[in-house]
């Protein structure tokens, strides 16, 4: 049998029936890894997660200097109004010195919006930072503190102090309407 | 896989010549855990822990598919539900406790029998592979016990998910879609507590049959002993049983009665009352923390506030949180080279005068860590962990291979038989094993020793 193989195939030793088994076993092995696919991707986020993945906030009611807290994609949301005293004095600080270099334009965008969005999730491990809500401690630099670990963000939620690795999240966001913003 | 003088399994019953012909299992039991397995008579107990720690995760696979039958993975109803089993199921806050409960004693055993074997060094060869597979069985339970604590759904169950399935963003680059998908969202949904519970039913078993590979493994070589001298001949050994079961089954009902005074009169004191409280994605605990058997780990992640930077340049390395990650992770993985960083050839730290110093520093700072791990996140608290978590790594990687080099060991018995009773026939003329040369000894241990005697019959 081997022999007849054998004869069959070149002289080096090269037997046709090498072919048949390399065939099978990568018509196998890439069968078997496309079969992986669906297992793997039925982890990703479902249809009806990512269908919500938009909210809309109606910002009309906010009156400078006040937060009100949204929900967008299962997390927190921060929506402020900032008074332009606010503003003038985050534009004051040199941004370059920064943990997480972000200037004012970054974070609010171009022009006169006064409407920052930023995700109420704290970038070191996730906990809600206080200060958006009445009452809540704000942190060394008048803006957010996360009472897990310690972070500190300043009133427009750049990383002052604290293990944090960044600024509080800014999603995209765009006005559906005059008063409406729509995020996501 | 035994020793020559192991008893061998001999059928009685037409019955029993019937099945052992067929399919040997009772022949298998006898072999690994009956009077067929010869061990060393000299065990104290600190060897029990290995049959209770088999025992706990039976007893957390019963109450647990039990309480699968009153449970459903949903985040609209999952706590909810857990209420439903205290108060409508028969014996439900019964169930709940014993498995609640059954878990911190599953973690409080195999942390006695860790220690056992760092002690006593059961991870030293002829045992890598028991330890090995020991440590994946400890890595498989803490990811069943996370799991698990999230199936209620209240508070720390939300934010530890959040937290842990957090630690996977800061890896660079793949970090967050890593996250997204191990999640199935932004945050922990609906989708996370389903594929939990799927998963927190399955690895139990996948736990039991890595168990059995180590106790395949364990059956090799044979159980180690406190002198962390070989096994030579008949008179070290006792037949498992009924020497060892009658004594870890006594053992056995003295931690089921300090088990049952937990669960009956202190159920909720190892627990944390936030998670009495339906999880809120909104609203953080002041102070989130894991399970108590997670401390030391937990200390560890939270140690590493500083980014590492090159010196003078500002430039950062490795972020924080990622440091934090890392060590956590490492402080673990750490265990598999560990039989490679401990190269002393004697086992027992009873015969290691140096090396014992250092384990119960060793102790004392795991302690540490236990106690840091649930602090608030604040000084002295911060600072603590960091000296803490300082010499956990320093323990591993410098001092046990620096000790290991430098230590002079105690003189070794020439084996169990003389340890026992104080004299040994075969011991010739070196009564004392090393007299006053004891680094020959350790030089002559099992792995160099050509006597035949101490080689298990395959």
């Amino acid at each position: 049998m081997a022999s007849t193989a054998e004869d069959a195939g070149t002289q080096e030793g090269v037997r046709r029936r090498d072919w048949i088994h390399i065939a099978a076993i990568s018509t196998a092995g890439v069968g078997g890894a496309s079969v992986l696919f669906p297992l793997i991707s039925q982890m990703a986020p479902t249809a009806d997660v990512l269908a919500a993945s938009t909210t809309d906030v109606d910002v009309s009611s906010i009156q400078p200097g006040q937060s009100i807290k949204a929900v967008f994609r299962d997390q927190p949301l921060f929506v402020t109004r900032l008074t332009p005293e606010a503003i003038a004095e985050a534009k004051e600080v040199d941004a370059s010195s920064l943990r997480d270099p972000q200037t004012v334009e970054e974070r609010l965008g171009e022009g006169d919006n006064d409407i920052l969005v930023q995700l109420g999730v704290c970038t070191h491990l996730g906990c809600v930072p206080l200060g958006a809500g009445e009452g809540e401690s704000k942190g060394d630099f008048n803006g957010y503190f996360c009472p897990c670990h310690g972070s500190h963000y300043d009133s427009i939620g750049r990383i002052r102090k604290g293990p944090a690795p960044s600024n509080l999240a800014v999603p995209e966001f765009e006005y559906a309407s005059e008063s409406v913003i729509r995020v996501g | 896989m035994s020793f020559a003088w192991a008893n061998s399994y001999e059928p009685k019953s037409a019955f029993t010549k019937w099945i052992d012909e067929k399919l040997p299992l009772p022949r298998l039991v006898y072999n690994a855990v009956g009077a067929g397995y010869p061990v060393p008579r000299n065990l104290n107990y600190m060897w029990n822990f290995g049959v209770l720690a088999g025992f706990f995760l039976v007893f957390q696979i019963i109450t647990g598919v039990v309480l699968a039958m009153h449970y459903a993975a949903n985040t609209e109803v999952a706590f909810g539900q857990i209420e439903h089993i205290m108060r409508n199921v028969n014996y439900g806050w019964l169930l709940k406790y014993a498995h609640a409960n059954g878990a911190s004693f599953f973690f409080l055993v195999i942390y006695m029998h860790i220690f056992r074997g760092f002690y006593y060094s059961s991870y030293k060869a002829p045992r890598e592979m028991i330890w090995l597979l020991g440590v994946v069985i400890f890595l498989l339970m803490m990811a069943t016990a996370f799991m698990g604590y999230v199936l209620p759904w209240g508070q720390m169950s939300f934010w530890g998910a959040k937290v842990i399935t957090g630690l996977f963003g800061a890896i660079p680059v793949v970090g967050e879609p890593l996250q997204v998908w191990l999640v199935g969202g932004y945050a922990p949904n609906d989708s996370t507590l389903n594929r939990f519970f799927s998963l927190h039913f399955l690895l139990p078993f996948v736990i039991a049959g890595a168990v059995i590979l180590h106790i395949w493994a364990l059956h090799i070589p044979g159980s180690s002993n406190p002198t962390g001298v070989e096994v030579k001949k008949e008179s070290d050994t006792v037949p498992f049983h009924p020497y060892y079961t009658a004594k870890d089954g006594w053992f056995l009902g003295l931690v089921l009665s300090i088990f049952a005074a937990v669960v009956f009169f202190a159920p909720n004191a190892l627990g944390h009352a936030e998670n009495w409280i339906e999880a809120n994605p909104l609203s953080t605990p002041a102070l989130i923390v894991p399970e108590w058997y997670f401390y030391p780990f937990y200390a560890i992640l939270r140690a590493f506030t500083g980014d590492l930077t090159i010196p003078f340049t500002g430039i950062v390395l490795i972020e924080a949180k990622l440091l934090g990650v890392i060590a956590m992770f490492g402080s673990i993985l750490l265990w598999f080279f560990l039989p490679w960083l401990d190269k002393s050839p004697v086992r027992s730290g009873s015969y290691r005068p140096l090396f014992r110093i250092f384990f119960w520093i060793f102790v004392v700072d795991m302690a540490a860590l236990f106690y840091l791990g649930g602090a608030h996140a604040e000084e002295p608290y911060i600072l603590l962990s960091q000296i803490a978590t300082g010499w956990y790594f320093m323990h591993f990687l410098v001092i046990l291979p620096i000790i290991s080099q430098i230590e002079v060991p105690k003189a070794l018995p020439f084996s169990i038989t003389q340890a026992v009773l104080g004299s040994d026939d075969d011991a010739h003329g070196s009564k004392s094993g090393g007299g006053d040369k004891p680094e020959k000894v350790a030089g002559a241990l099992p792995g160099h020793d050509d006597d035949g005697s101490l080689q298990p019959a395959e």
